[in-house]
C-alpha cells in the first residue's frame, strides 16, 4: 500500500547501512532471561568474526546476569531472522549471512532464568 | 443496551449537579472517587436545567456544565432546557 | 419618504438559533479562487463529504460563551496555583517519588498539548464547513491553554526537584520521548480527516480518559492539588473534545458509505498507536503513584472495555467494528505496566526521571491487583534486582535496546499468549529489514511503509553519531540532562535527599 499524499512521497530509509560509519546494527536477545527487558542493539563491523562477538561483545551486555558464566556456547541454539541458524564461529558476521538489522535470538539449554523463571 | 456516562468534579456546583442527575434519573449508578464522581446509566441520561436550578437555588445556564465536566460517554444533545446523553438504537441515517 | 419597519420586540435567541447563526453564515462558496484551491487538503484522503452543514456541535457552543467559560476556568485555576505556591503545597505530597510522574507528564504530554494546538489550528483552516472549523478553532485555543497551564503549574516543582528544567528540548531528543513525539507527528503529517480520527476520536474519545482521569484522581490522592486543578481544568475542555471526536466520526460515516472502510482502517491504526503510547501511563498508575487509585487493568476494563463496548456497539450500525487487536490489549493488561516499568528500570541511567524497586507493601498491592501474573513473573524479578542492589550493584542494562520501528518503544513486550517470550515481528521493504513489537505495529508499517522508513529511532541515531557522542554522559549532555542528578535510581538521588531533609524538619518541628 502507499501513503495518501498531496504529492510524490518517497524517502530513503533513515537507518540504511551507509549511515553507520562502517558498522552494521545487529540485534541480540537472550531468551528466557528477561532481567534484560528487551532485545539489544549493537553496532558491529561486518568483518568481525562471530566468535569475537561471543567472547568480547556479549559479556559486556549480559555479564551481570548470575547465569551468564554458565553459558556453554557449544550447546546454544540460535535463530537468525526467524530461521534456525548454526553460526560458523571463525567466519565473519557477513560470511554468516548476518546482515544490517538482523536479529539473533539464542536459547541456552539448562539455563531458563533465575530459579527457572524466564522473566528473570 | 449500553451505558452512557458522565464524570463531574467534586466541587460545590458539581455535587448539586450530581444530586440533580440522580433525582431525575433513578437508574443512575454513582461511583465516587478522589476529586471526581462518575455516573453511569443504562441507555440514556438527562440533565434538566430546572432541577439543577432548584438544587443550586439560582438560575443556571446549562453551558455552565463546561466548568464542572470531566468526561462523558454517549451522544450529546444540548438545548436551553436539557442536556442529554444517549446511545441511539436503530439504523443510521444517511444524508448522501 | 422612508417607511420605518414596525419595531419588533427582540426575542432572546435560543441556543440552537445562536449556534445556527454562527455556523451557517460564516461559510460561503468562494469566487475569486475555486473551492478546491482554497481547501486543498479535504479530498486527497478519499473521504467524501456531500453536505458540510450536516455537521453540528452538540454542545452548540458559541464564541461569546466559549470566552466566558474559559475565562472562568482560568480564574479558578490561577487562584489554586497561587495558593499552592504560597502555601508550599509541594511539601504536602505523599512522597517525592510521586514527582517523577510529573516529570514524565511535563516532558511527554505537555509538549503534545502544544502539538495539538498546532494540529487543530491547521485542520481548522482546511475544513470547508463552518461547524467543524469553529470546533477545531476552539480546540486549538484550548490546547494552547493546556500547554501553558501545565508548564506554569509544574514550574513550581521545578524550583525544588530535578529533571523538570527543559521539557521542550528533551521532548525532541530523549529516547523514550520519541514515543509520544512520533505518535503526534504521525497524526499531524496525515490529512485533516485522519488527524481528527487519530486525535479527536481514537485518542481523545476512546483513550484519553485513561490518561487524565486516573492521573488526576491519583494526583488528588497524593496531595498534589495544583496538578489536580490543571488536570481538571484541561479535562473540562476534554469533554468537548471527545464530543468533537465522536461527531466527526459519525459525520464521515453518515456522509458516504465509501468512507466506512477508510475510517475503520484509521480507527484500527490509531487505536493501536494510542494504546502503545498509553503503556507509559500504565506504569505511571501501577508504579509511580505512592498512593494508588486503581490498577491499569481495572482502568482498562472501565474505560476501554466497558465504555468501548458501548461506543462500538453504537457505531456498528454504520458497519464499524471494534478496533483490530483490541483482544491483544485485553491479554496484555495484566502485564503491561510491569513490562514497561522493567524497561525504565533497566535504562534509568539515561532517563530524566528516577525509578525504584516497589516496596513490600506496594508489591502486596500489585499481587492483589494482578493475582495471575505478579507473583509468578514479576515479584521474582524485583527480588533478583533488590538482591543486586543490596550488594551495591544496582542493575542497569549496559546495552541500548532494539526499538519497534512504529511505536519506538524498546522491544520488551511479550507474545500475546506467552508473557515469558518477547514478541518479535519483522518485515522487509525495499531490501531493508524492519522490526516491530506487535502485529499491530507491523500492520501499521506495512500499510504505509514510506512513512515509517523515516522513523527517527533514538538508538540508531546514537549509533550514527547524531546525539552528542558515544558515551551515555555525552548523550545525556545533548539531552540537557544533568548526569548523576536527573538520572539513576531514586535511592540515593538528590530528590530523595532533599525530601528526607524536609521530612526530618517536619518531624523535628511538629505543628
Amino acid at each position: 500500500m502507499t501513503v495518501s499524499a498531496i504529492g510524490r512521497y518517497e524517502f530513503k530509509a533513515r537507518d540504511r547501512l551507509e549511515n553507520f560509519h562502517g558498522n552494521q546494527v545487529v540485534y541480540f536477545h537472550w531468551e528466557e532471561h528477561l532481567l534484560y527487558c528487551a532485545g539489544l542493539a549493537l553496532p558491529l563491523p561486518p568483518a568481525m568474526p562471530f566468535r569475537t562477538v561471543l567472547t568480547d561483545i556479549l559479556p559486556g551486555c549480559y555479564g551481570l546476569h548470575p547465569e551468564w558464566p554458565q553459558v556453554d556456547w557449544s550447546r546454544v541454539t540460535w535463530m537468525l531472522d526467524s530461521r534456525p541458524f548454526k553460526p560458523v564461529m571463525d567466519a565473519s558476521l557477513a560470511a554468516n549471512h548476518i546482515g544490517h538489522k538482523s536479529l539473533l535470538r539464542f536459547w541456552t539449554p539448562g539455563l531458563h532464568g533465575i530459579g527457572g523463571i524466564a522473566t528473570c | 443496551m449500553s451505558k452512557v456516562s458522565i464524570t463531574l468534579q467534586n466541587t460545590d456546583d458539581g455535587r448539586q449537579i450530581v444530586d440533580a442527575i440522580v433525582s431525575d434519573n433513578p437508574a443512575a449508578e454513582v461511583s465516587r472517587m478522589p476529586a471526581l464522581t462518575k455516573i453511569d446509566c443504562e441507555g440514556r441520561l438527562c440533565l434538566k436545567r430546572e432541577t439543577i436550578e432548584e438544587r443550586l437555588g439560582r438560575s443556571f445556564d446549562l453551558q455552565e456544565l463546561q466548568l464542572s465536566l470531566i468526561s462523558l460517554a454517549g451522544n450529546v444533545d444540548e438545548d436551553d432546557d436539557s442536556f442529554t446523553l444517549a446511545w441511539e438504537a436503530g439504523p443510521a441515517t444517511k444524508n448522501a | 419618504m422612508n417607511a420605518m419597519p414596525p419595531l419588533q420586540k427582540q426575542r432572546k435567541l435560543s441556543l440552537k438559533e445562536r449556534y445556527a447563526h454562527l455556523t451557517r453564515d460564516l461559510g460561503w462558496e468562494t469566487t475569486y479562487q475555486p473551492m478546491d484551491k482554497v481547501f486543498p487538503y479535504v479530498a486527497y484522503e478519499g473521504i467524501k463529504i456531500h453536505d458540510w452543514d450536516a455537521w453540528e456541535d452538540p454542545f452548540r457552543l458559541t464564541m461569546d460563551a466559549y470566552w466566558k467559560y474559559q475565562a472562568e476556568k482560568e480564574r479558578k485555576l490561577y487562584a489554586v496555583i497561587e495558593s499552592f505556591a504560597q502555601n508550599n503545597g509541594h511539601l504536602n505530597i505523599t512522597d517525592a517519588r510521586y514527582v517523577n510522574a510529573l516529570k514524565l507528564f511535563l516532558t511527554g504530554v505537555s509538549p503534545l498539548e502544544y502539538s495539538a494546538h498546532r494540529g487543530y489550528a491547521h485542520v481548522g483552516r482546511h475544513f470547508v464547513g463552518a461547524g467543524p472549523r469553529i470546533a477545531c478553532q476552539m480546540q486549538a485555543i484550548d490546547e494552547l491553554r493546556h500547554a501553558q497551564t501545565q508548564i506554569h503549574t509544574m514550574s513550581h516543582y521545578n524550583k525544588f526537584f530535578d529533571g523538570l528544567h527543559d521539557a521542550r528540548h528533551m521532548h525532541d531528543r530523549v529516547w523514550y520521548l520519541s514515543v509520544p513525539k512520533s505518535f503526534f507527528e504521525d497524526a499531524c503529517t496525515a490529512g485533516p480527516f485522519e488527524f481528527l480520527t487519530a486525535i479527536s476520536f481514537s485518542f481523545e474519545y476512546v483513550l484519553t480518559n485513561l490518561l487524565f482521569v486516573p492521573f488526576m484522581s491519583g494526583a488528588a490522592y497524593n496531595g498534589d492539588m495544583a496538578t489536580v486543578t490543571f488536570g481538571f481544568s484541561a479535562q473540562s475542555d476534554e469533554a468537548r473534545h471527545m464530543t468533537l471526536g465522536l461527531e466527526i466520526i459519525k459525520f464521515m460515516l453518515e456522509q458516504d458509505e465509501g468512507n466506512v472502510p477508510i475510517v475503520q482502517r484509521w480507527i484500527d491504526k490509531w487505536f493501536w498507536r494510542g494504546y502503545r503510547l498509553l503503556s507509559l501511563v500504565s506504569m505511571m498508575m501501577d508504579y509511580m503513584l505512592p498512593k494508588r487509585i486503581m490498577s491499569w487493568a481495572e482502568s482498562w476494563e472501565m474505560y476501554f472495555e466497558q465504555a468501548g463496548d458501548a461506543l462500538f456497539e453504537d457505531l456498528s450500525r454504520y458497519g464499524i467494528r471494534k478496533p483490530k487487536y483490541h483482544e491483544v490489549a485485553a491479554k496484555e493488561k495484566h502485564r503491561l505496566s510491569h513490562e514497561v516499568w522493567s524497561i525504565f528500570y533497566n535504562y534509568t541511567q539515561a532517563a530524566a526521571f528516577h525509578t525504584w524497586l516497589p516496596s513490600e507493601e506496594e508489591m502486596t498491592w500489585l499481587s492483589a491487583k494482578y493475582p495471575d501474573t505478579f507473583d509468578k513473573y514479576y515479584r521474582p524479578r524485583f527480588k533478583a534486582w533488590s538482591e543486586m542492589a543490596a550488594e551495591g550493584k544496582r542493575f542497569y542494562n549496559q546495552t541500548l535496546p532494539q526499538l519497534c520501528t512504529t511505536c519506538q518503544i524498546p522491544m520488551g513486550f511479550t507474545e500475546p499468549d506467552d508473557p515469558t517470550t518477547i514478541c518479535f515481528r519483522s518485515a522487509e521493504y525495499k531490501g531493508e529489514r524492519y522490526h516491530f513489537c506487535s502485529d499491530g505495529c507491523k500492520d501499521i508499517f506495512c500499510h504505509e511503509p514510506e512513512k515509517y522508513v523515516q522513523s527517527w529511532l533514538p538508538v540508531h541515531q546514537i549509533y550514527m553519531g547524531n546525539c552528542g557522542g558515544a558515551e551515555v554522559k555525552d548523550v545525556l549532555a545533548w539531552y540537557h540532562l544533568n548526569f548523576g542528578v536527573d538520572n539513576f535510581d531514586y535511592e540515593g538521588s538528590p530528590d530523595q535527599k532533599l525530601w528526607d531533609e524536609w521530612q526530618a524538619q517536619k518531624a523535628a518541628n511538629p505543628v
